[in-house]
């Protein structure tokens, strides 16, 4: 008799310490979640207010005559348009040189060179261009292109901002074509398929959502770029549309209007705020709309 | 140290003193062994035992990683494919293989089985239509997916899925099907419309499988050989090995006092 009221004591006592820990596990559990409920607030709260501020300033400046008109004289009418099709036409630009440069070496790196000397150096060189301030690329083409040929020009702002399109590319393409397993690989091969065939129609096919994700956040980089347009386009207060001469963008031209003690210069480059965050908010939007079907 | 099967049948691929090494580790030791034609053969043994990297030799798969090597011979109707000249891709369209977990490739389930006809043959679109049929009718798959042939091969279940990919690749049709466990993801139900499957496939192909599953073994198969650290211990016709095993060590494993 005494064995089995010993062995419900037991039987209690264990009970208890197993609530006693659970109970605290809860609480750890409790606090993590606050403290990461927290952290989003944190991020939320400014994030939100930067585009509420971006919203409120920018949409208030922007009327027709900003989306027509050039970039005018202090205290006189106009608008942004030279800027807004120059930033337009040295992105896409940049974005066409860089992505498949991006792509393709990315691709060398993941499926071709893991671990050869080569790629580890790629690698290597690729982290620091990757981290390299823009004001260096752009004082670096500044050197190579601008002070060659004796001016400023589209063309050089377009070499400035290909040149750090290319190691985000890079580096989100190696990274996700080596999430791809390995079994779907051997599979394509397994049927015969050559490398090549393997790494465009599977690998890049499989990791082509991530891929793509990689080259807008190159995009959106890129557009609020300020310092390798600086030195490379300047600027222009009218429009053109030859890569030749010097090409006015959005970045260039707030930065410049922001500063200036101008009411209306001010309100230009708020509109030009809003409407890098618009256009980088509708490309994000576009991209996920993109890449979400599963096939 | 293994030796042959039953002379009285005609072997389609042939294992002479094959030996295979992991960088310095000795994986396959020594192996002789026949595949006899439209037979099933099953490789059983406990995990580690090579019988995974021994099919894998047979497509030369192993050769996707610098620091796999395979010595001596693997002849394929009197053709020695570890010394031949001919592209690795030539022989993987003779000798097909499924492996242990469905690969679904990111594409239409209609475009999963033409990528690999695409790749050796020109076939008009109705000719393809026909073999994409053909494959998954073969696969037991058909009536499930002629519906939905343009979807995702990625929205199957995970048998449909495997049954995918039997249908690619028979698709091509091979000579030869190598299976590798193809079964160990699966519930029964699935597990048994692939062993039905299997045993229809050995009128028009050679099937090797690797299996865990002794049962699965002693249900699929024609022969079966038993591997052990390396070393091919026994092989005979499956029943014969399953009821009267000439070695005490596979006696052991098959009546479960070892592995």
């Amino acid at each position: 008799m005494s064995g089995t009221g010993e062995r419900l004591a037991m039987e209690a006592l264990r009970m208890q310490e197993r609530e006693r820990i659970y109970a605290q596990r809860k609480r750890v559990n409790q606090i993590g979640l606050a403290l990461s409920l927290a952290a989003m607030a944190f991020g939320i709260f400014w994030l939100l207010w930067i585009l509420w501020e971006t919203v409120r300033l920018g949409l208030g400046g922007l009327t027709w005559a900003t989306l027509t008109q050039m970039t005018p004289p202090p205290n006189d009418a106009g608008g942004i348009a030279n800027a807004i099709y120059g930033s337009f036409l040295m992105v896409t630009l940049a974005t066409f040189v860089g992505t498949p440069i991006g792509i393709m070496a990315g691709i060398y790196l993941a499926e071709y060179d893991t671990k050869g000397w080569l790629g580890s150096l790629t690698r290597f060189v690729n982290d620091i261009l990757l981290s390299a301030p823009s004001i260096v690329i752009g004082l670096f083409v500044y050197a190579v292109v601008v002070a060659r040929f004796k001016g400023f020009s589209g063309w050089a702002g377009v070499i400035a901002l290909a040149l750090i399109v290319i190691p985000v590319v890079i580096r989100t393409t190696e990274n996700m074509l080596s999430l791809v397993p390995a079994g779907l690989r051997e599979a394509a091969y397994a049927l015969g398929a050559p490398k090549w065939k393997v790494i465009m129609s599977i690998t890049l096919r499989a990791a082509r959502a991530g891929v793509v994700t990689g080259v807008l956040l190159a995009v959106a980089r890129i557009s609020g770029e300020t310092a390798p347009l600086l030195f490379t386009a300047l600027n222009n207060q009218f429009w053109t549309s030859s890569l030749s001469e010097p090409m006015s963008s959005l970045p260039v031209t707030i930065f410049k209007f922001a500063m200036s003690p101008y009411e209306n210069w001010q309100q230009l480059a708020w509109a030009g705020v809003f409407l890098i965050t618009a256009a980088v908010l509708g490309l994000n939007i576009l991209a996920r709309v993109l890449t979400r079907t599963k096939i | 140290m293994g030796t042959l099967t039953a002379q009285d049948e005609r072997s389609k691929i042939s294992v002479r003193n094959l030996n295979f090494y992991y960088g310095r580790f000795h994986a396959l030791k020594g192996v002789n062994l026949d595949i006899p034609e439209k037979k099933v053969t099953a490789f059983i043994g406990p995990s580690g035992c090579g019988k995974s990297t021994l099919l894998r030799t047979f497509n030369r798969m192993y050769e996707l990683y610098p620091d796999q090597r395979a010595e001596g011979e693997i002849v394929l109707d009197g053709e020695n494919l570890l010394a031949s000249k001919k592209d690795v891709a030539l022989i993987r369209a003779r000798v097909g293989m499924v492996f242990q977990k469905p690969t679904p490739f990111p594409m239409s389930i209609y475009d999963n089985i033409a990528f690999g006809v695409r790749l050796f043959e020109n076939l008009s679109a109705t000719d393809m239509d026909e073999r994409v049929e053909w494959a998954l009718r073969k696969a037991a798959l058909w009536g499930e997916v002629k519906d939905k042939l343009s979807q995702s091969g990625a929205g199957l279940s995970g048998g449909q899925q495997q049954r995918l990919c039997i249908a690619r690749g028979i698709a091509i049709k091979p000579e030869v099907l190598l299976l590798d466990e193809p079964c160990s993801a699966l519930d029964p139900i699935s597990t048994g419309k692939i062993e039905e499957l299997i045993a229809e496939l050995k009128a028009d192909y050679t099937v090797v499988i690797v299996t865990h599953n002794m049962q699965q073994a002693a249900r699929v198969s024609d022969y079966t050989a038993y591997m052990y650290l390396g070393d091919l211990v026994e092989v005979g016709q499956t029943e014969q090995l399953f009821f009267k095993p000439r070695r005490k060590e596979t006696e052991d494993y098959i009546t479960g006092r070892f592995g």
